[in-house]
């Protein structure tokens, strides 16, 4: 039952490691990236010695790794899917003895894999050495960031499976998608801690998904906040969206019979 | 300059092509004016916490956003398309264009005009205006061209820079995510007064990747203040000369690097 989706996972994780340069020309690029964006943020704890309760040991751990989660969680969508909705190639993806939502989510959580080893690894030991860092007080924090990221990449999927499917009805989803990636970096909290936030900016946000792409293991790897609230929060819009992903798939797929007889 | 209503020409139906999808142009002319928008709510957000950001208050740090804003949206327009580059090399349609009696650099150019990008340009403009209605700068003949001229100078500097990082595909074969690292890289860095950043990173924008002359120096001006790192006070003029050696070595580095492109051999 299980052992498809495996597979999958195993060739999504394959699949990314043939691209290395791809990747390591990334790493350089989001390396750069942290150096300018902890420059800013530092100069503001620089005046105050913390800002939201951000000392410069949490602005460099926050800037390092949103930097490195990024290409995990990758929160600027790709449009595979959607241009083999295009093409009509994913008549054959539909047709295929699995449920599309959970192959596609299986090869992500292999690419995902791939990532954090290529992507994620070497940016944060690399911020680590170099700035003010701060490491995990309790040994299990570290699984709990584990967690919190898988959760964190199946949220992110589930939004991007969302849009890949608008492409049923838009037949072209890019205008969506360029204004999802535009909006993403501020609302999950790459750019700045979504604690610099205004108090009710902050429960607004928190009512939508994406500080829980990102900023949420962030947290929980810095020990702030209830980790057990983070976790909740994570998992009700993990599986609001992909309950979302199914509903729409279903009718997406009946649509296509539709316009295929 | 024959070859330029040749340009004109292809650059009409690249604008017609886009009106024709109202709907599609529209979103993604908002989601550039979003992208441009982040750094701006990054701004707005720092400021909730701090007075002064290496220096400079809030409206100050508006000023150079605004003229980076512009600047970036109109080198994003003029010289973006050679992100595209790796693609073409990869392709092999660059073979195309070099067989072409025409400039491969003002082929590439004119290959695609997007207007969304527009976008980027429009959130700097709004900002520039609000912080010029807000009385910040004088109102004197030399501030007026200061604010005419900085957007197009910063334009050319930065579309220079952009030429400059590109050029890197003809010998990295992914080359784009390293000169995304410069081009966008330097969109954030020209945002902020270069007080911000280390003084080595510093010294790199001022000196060898020339950001700071695309908006920082240039506010200088405007807002007749000192330089807080006491650098001399020509430099806050020197925008353009800035601007004349850069576009120089950028035609240099292009020259070389499509000399040394051997085809992609597809």
């Amino acid at each position: 039952m299980l052992r498809p989706y495996l597979h999958l996972v195993r060739a999504g994780f394959r699949r990314h490691s043939v691209y290395l340069a791809a990747s390591l020309a990334g790493l350089f690029t989001n390396t750069v990236f942290g150096f300018l964006r902890v420059s800013v943020l530092l100069a503001v704890v620089e005046q105050t010695g913390s800002a939201a309760g951000y000392d410069a040991a949490d602005t460099g751990t926050f800037v390092w790794l949103g930097q490195g989660l990024l290409a995990v969680v990758m929160i600027w969508p790709d449009r595979e899917l959607a241009q083999r909705v295009r093409s009509g190639d994913v008549a054959i993806d539909l047709g295929r003895p699995w449920n599309l939502q959970a192959a596609t989510l299986a090869q992500d959580l292999g690419r995902a894999g791939h990532a954090m080893l290529i992507r994620f690894a070497p940016p944060v030991l690399f911020g680590a050495l170099v700035l003010p860092f701060r490491w995990p007080q309790s040994p299990w924090t570290v699984l709990v960031f584990a967690l919190s990221t898988v959760l964190a990449v199946v949220i992110s999927f589930a939004a991007r499976f969302l849009l890949d499917l608008a492409a049923f009805w838009l037949l072209d989803n890019r205008g969506v998608v360029t204004v999802y990636a535009a909006a993403t970096g501020v609302l999950c909290g790459l750019t700045v801690p979504i604690a610099y936030f205004p108090e009710p900016l902050r429960i607004a946000l928190y009512a939508t998904p994406f500080p829980a792409m990102l900023q949420t293991p962030i947290d929980v790897f810095g020990e702030r906040g209830a980790t057990a609230a983070l976790l909740a929060h994570q998992v009700l819009w993990a599986a609001l969206l992909l309950a979302a992903g199914q509903v729409v798939l279903a009718r997406a797929t009946r649509k296509l019979v539709v316009q295929g007889g | 300059m024959a070859d330029l209503g040749v340009h004109l020409r292809i650059l009409g139906s690249r604008v017609r092509s886009q009106l024709a999808y109202p709907v599609s142009f529209g979103l993604d002319a908002l989601g550039q004016a979003i992208a441009q928008a982040n750094e701006l709510a990054v701004i707005l957000v720092v400021f909730a916490q701090v007075e002064s950001l290496g220096g400079f208050t809030r409206d100050e740090v508006l000023l150079i956003y605004g003229f980076a804003g512009i600047s970036f949206g109109l080198a994003d327009l003029a010289v973006g398309q050679l992100d595209e580059l790796p693609r073409w090399i990869r392709t092999g349609e660059l073979d195309v264009l070099l067989a072409r009696p025409l400039g491969l650099l003002p082929q590439l150019m004119t290959s695609d005009l997007q207007l969304r990008r527009l976008g980027r340009a429009a959130v700097g403009a709004v900002v520039l205006v609000v912080v010029l209605v807000q009385g910040e700068v004088e109102p004197t003949p030399l501030n007026a061209l200061l604010i005419l001229g900085t957007p197009l100078i910063g334009a050319t500097i930065t579309s220079a820079i952009w030429v400059v990082t590109c050029s890197v595909s003809f010998w990295v074969i992914e080359g784009r995510e390293i000169a995304n690292a410069f081009t966008y890289g330097s969109q954030l860095t020209t945002s902020y007064p270069i007080t911000v950043f280390g003084p080595w990173l510093r010294g790199l924008l001022c000196f060898a990747v020339p950001s700071a002359f695309v908006a920082y120096f240039p506010a200088l001006a405007l807002l007749d203040r000192p330089d807080p790192l006491g650098l001399p006070h020509a430099l806050r003029y020197a925008s353009p000369l800035v601007a004349v050696a850069a576009v120089l070595a950028a035609a240099l580095v292009w020259r070389t690097a499509v000399r040394h492109y051997q085809g992609a051999g597809s």
